[in-house]
């Protein structure tokens, strides 16, 4: 989608609230998702998966299938033309099952129709005899148990990343432990996985598709069809909303397949249920905690067991390992440290990215942990946080210090000072928890307020050559001075195009001044140099620094031009020397690996903080909670834009809303129970609260504006801050989230602490 | 045969008798402004008007709008293309980020607002719940309702 709007530097430059320009499309439903792409000779697509979490593959029959009307192909990993096997970081995915299944909706077989409906049952036609056999599904058996079946292709171990600091002493002061578990959650984003393939007379093949990072799809793509990079071209789809769950290839390969095989162009769009198993969820987390502390709440030391389940194939799983690790005791200054974080390989859904990325599941432990120890200490939950809180200078358990401010006292200091919303005794049934479903006059209802405290690794870490690529093309459109930002990031709702169209007006300012106000974001695809991934806080840190700098280097040239005709304006310039255009990689300040025996390193390149406090209502005898209000205190170094900034802490939050009280995927034995939206809750407008947001700005000098990535922090903070809120009321240890009904309902009478 | 109307236009069309209102605005007439979030009357997001009242159209079938008004996203601006009130709203306070609810949002938010359902900002979310938004821009969905609506009844 090519964005342009009209404006003057200043006011529509860096720090501007300057609206989306993708908006006036977006409220006209006329922006084009991938789900709406039409051609009229397309074929439509769709995909036979497996019902079951494990079992050898005995034979395939598409005979049925083939023989039905309209259906114009049905391909298996034999019609594979080329690598059979894809992977972001290892390559043990097979595009289509080979011989066995090894999770409930993997692929099997796939099919081109020329209705979507005759595609769906021409893929149920199809038989394929399944032999079942053991399901690994729990993931320290598959880690810990020799006897365990392998899952993976060396093993069950994805990664074990220790970190060791100091030496942890027998005891302290004060201990507290605790086991803390954490549910499958799904990103949910709201537009299902589709794309539309279309054969190209190269031989090649063009794919439109909503996904958080073209080049790397392509980088998978293209071996597997046997086909050089070039010939297979990817433009970006409007993007349904992504949280990680597109960092993975879905249909992609799929569709090309079949479009290489009919000539014709193919769509897919997955349903709901489809889409549950279509892509990678957040890691459930199984975590065992102590924590040993002087009397006055000085942490001693930290040990910890964190064991990630990653389902069948490896995704990011190292990374979230990783992240879990080097994050694993949280923004604290922790002399002594004993860390196992673990991976594993299980028959369970495939887990890989979603918003927060490891550092999730590791803050909800460490921050129930230090609720524990406050109480344990008789100190308030702030104070023990403030007591402990990293700043600038501070080292992590990584041993990397922190180079850039974080203020993190302070952040809790000002949370803690904001007011409190006034009690619920209003009669009206809508305040009450469970809304106008209560079925009570309230007598059971609670108040209980929680904080929690997220630090959260942005951009790529442990050395991963993390750059972007931007051409910034500076011409006359109609004898206008005219500039065209091209990247191939992707615009998945978080604002990137109001974004790198902000920094254009802010660095070529002098042009801007002249009338070339005129700023087009063109559309991202592959014709244009890497952009990275949309994932981990990244793109306005990495793109957007590759887009200043390009207009850097544009501007150069300008002055360059002028110093040769003295007295030219731009346009004049423009006129007599035609387009000026620059290409330029950015990359941040290169990382580390973590040492693997224990996990020192300078492994991130930026830290960002994030501290919420929640105040909710629980109905001790229905189990209900209603979120009253969440507070939270970010700082992200500059404000790029104000309004697209607090949409990112507003999602945040309610995504970290709902890990804490409603989302899981629920699995038994390897089979997920709840595959619908009746089934997987997500907040509505009625489960999210008013915010009272603070928002920072304490520059971080090494990255371009100052700016500190700012979407995922907030989904770290507030599920612990919920959680302690939900504890605080009921009184109940709640070790577990999403806190269910059942699990205030109907616990023991006596608190379990 | 089934007649009906969309967004003023007149439609005639063999509809299969388990065809969705839907399937038929998206695949058949190629009105895709109307989203397909669920399928199942979960998520709002194919929310239209019927009549004028708002319904899921994806759990409304195609042949019980024989001879009634559809109103879908594509009907909300002016014949010229001036945006209506809400959907300046809408952009005004950022009340979106990927914008695939925003079609649905916005043909609740008018159904909302022509119910009398904004008194105050609890109403509003009352009446606005059964539209999901996974990217969480409720605050602004709400805010964006309430300037269309006007101040909150005291």
């Amino acid at each position: 989608m090519t964005q342009t709007a009209r404006g003057t530097g200043s006011d529509l430059g860096v720090g501007a609230g300057v609206p989306r320009p993708d908006g006036l499309l977006k409220v006209t439903g006329e922006f084009a998702y991938s789900s709406d792409l039409y051609l009229a000779d397309m074929l439509w697509g769709a995909t036979l998966r497996s019902p079951h979490p494990s079992a050898w593959i005995r034979a395939v029959d598409v005979g049925p299938a083939l023989a039905m009307p309209g259906v114009h192909a049905v391909l298996t990993h034999e019609d594979v033309p080329g690598e059979r096997f894809y992977g972001l970081e290892h390559k043990d995915q097979p595009v289509l099952a080979i011989d066995q299944v090894r999770y409930q909706g993997e692929p099997v077989a796939i099919v081109a129709a020329d209705h979507p409906e005759t595609a769906r049952r021409a893929a149920d036609a199809i038989v394929v005899t399944y032999e079942p056999r053991e399901a690994v599904t729990d993931p320290r058996r598959a880690l810990f148990d020799p006897g365990c079946p392998k899952v993976g292709p060396e093993g069950n171990l994805v990664r074990h990343q220790p970190v060791r600091v100091g030496t942890v002493p027998p005891t302290a002061e004060v201990v507290v432990t605790g086991e803390y578990e954490v549910g499958m959650q799904d990103q949910a984003f709201l537009g299902p996985e589709s794309g539309l393939a279309v054969p190209a007379e190269d031989g090649g093949v063009e794919l439109f598709v909503a996904t958080q990072w073209l080049h790397v799809d392509q980088d998978q793509i293209a071996p597997c069809l046997g086909l050089p990079k070039d010939k297979v071209r990817l433009a970006l789809a409007g993007v349904g909303g992504a949280f990680g769950a597109r960092e993975d290839l879905s249909m992609q390969v799929h569709a090309c397949m079949l479009a290489l095989r009919t000539g014709r162009p193919v769509k897919f769009v997955y349903g709901r249920e489809e889409s549950f198993f279509g892509h990678v969820h957040r890691h459930p987390a199984r975590m065992r905690y102590e924590h040993g502390a002087t009397r006055e709440g000085r942490l001693v030391y930290v040990k910890a067991e964190i064991v990630l389940d990653g389902g069948a194939y490896r995704s990011s799983s190292p990374a979230v390992v990783g992240n879990a690790a080097s994050l694993g005791v949280g923004p604290y200054e922790v002399d002594n440290i004993h860390i196992d974080a673990y991976g594993a390989y299980t028959n369970n859904p495939p887990c890989g990215a979603m918003r927060g990325f490891g550092a999730v599941q590791a803050c909800y432990a460490y921050e129930s942990q230090m609720d524990r120890l406050a109480e344990a200490c008789g100190l308030d939950p702030v104070e023990i946080r403030v007591r402990n809180a990293v700043s600038q200078g501070s080292r992590m358990a990584t041993g990397q210090v922190i180079d850039s401010p974080a203020p993190l006292a302070g952040m809790l200091r000002e949370l803690a000072a904001m007011p409190l919303p006034g009690s619920s005794c209003s009669p009206d049934l809508r305040a009450l928890p469970g809304g106008v479903a209560q079925t009570t006059h309230g007598e059971g209802v609670r108040r209980g307020v929680g904080y929690g405290v997220g630090i959260k690794n942005i951009c790529f870490s442990e050395g991963f050559d993390d750059y972007s690529t931007a051409r910034v093309r500076v011409e006359l459109l109609g004898d206008e001075p005219h500039i065209l930002v091209h990247t191939a990031a992707a615009e998945v709702g978080q604002g990137l195009v109001t974004v790198q169209a902000q920094i254009a007006r802010t660095e070529l300012a002098e042009l801007a001044d002249l009338g070339a106000a005129r700023v087009t974001v063109a559309p991202a695809d592959t014709s244009v140099g890497s952009a990275g991934s949309s994932s981990a806080s990244r793109q306005s840190y990495v793109t957007g620094g590759a887009v200043r700098a390009a207009c850097v280097a544009v501007r150069e040239r300008l002055a360059a031009l002028r110093a040769e005709h003295p007295g030219l304006g731009p346009a004049e310039l423009l006129r007599a020397h035609g387009p000026v255009e620059e290409t330029r990689e950015y990359r941040h300040r290169p990382t580390h690996p973590m040492d693997p025996l224990t996990g020192q390193g300078d492994s991130h390149v930026q830290l960002a903080l994030c501290v919420h406090r929640a105040v909710v209502d629980v109905d001790v005898d229905l189990g209900l909670v209603k979120v009253v209000e969440l507070a939270a205190v970010q700082d992200v170094g500059k404000i790029l834009n104000p309004p697209a900034l607090e949409g990112q802490i507003h999602g945040g939050s309610a995504q970290g809303l709902g890990l804490a009280l409603m989302e899981e995927i629920q699995v038994r034995d390897g089979r997920v129970l709840n595959p619908s939206f009746t089934d997987y809750l997500i907040p509505t407008i009625l489960d999210m609260p008013p915010m009272r947001l603070s928002i920072l700005e304490n520059p971080d000098p090494a990255a371009p504006y100052g700016l500190r990535g700012a979407g995922e922090p907030p989904t770290l903070s507030s599920t612990p801050a919920i959680a302690a809120a939900v504890r605080a009321a009921s009184g109940l240890a709640l070790p577990r989230v999403p806190i269910r009904p059942q699990d205030i309902a109907l616990a023991p009478a006596a608190p379990a602490r | 045969m089934t007649a009906f109307e969309v967004n003023g236009r007149k439609v005639d069309l063999e509809v299969d008798p388990r065809e969705s209102l839907l399937a038929v605005l998206q695949d058949r007439l190629h009105l895709y402004g109307t989203k397909k979030g669920c399928d199942h009357g979960q998520c709002g997001a194919c929310t239209v008007h019927l009549d004028g009242r708002r319904v899921v159209s994806c759990l409304t079938l195609a042949s019980q709008v024989e001879g009634r008004e559809v109103r879908t996203i594509e009907g909300v601006a002016g014949e010229d293309g001036t945006l209506h009130p809400l959907q300046r709203a809408f952009i005004d306070n950022d009340a979106m980020q990927c914008g695939y609810c925003t079609p649905g949002q916005i043909m609740s938010g008018l159904a909302c607002i022509a119910e009398g359902h904004t008194g105050d900002d609890d109403e509003i979310r009352e009446y606005m719940s059964g539209n999901l938004c996974r990217c969480g821009a409720y605050v602004g969905i709400v805010a964006a309702i309430r300037q269309v609506a006007g101040p909150a009844e005291a």
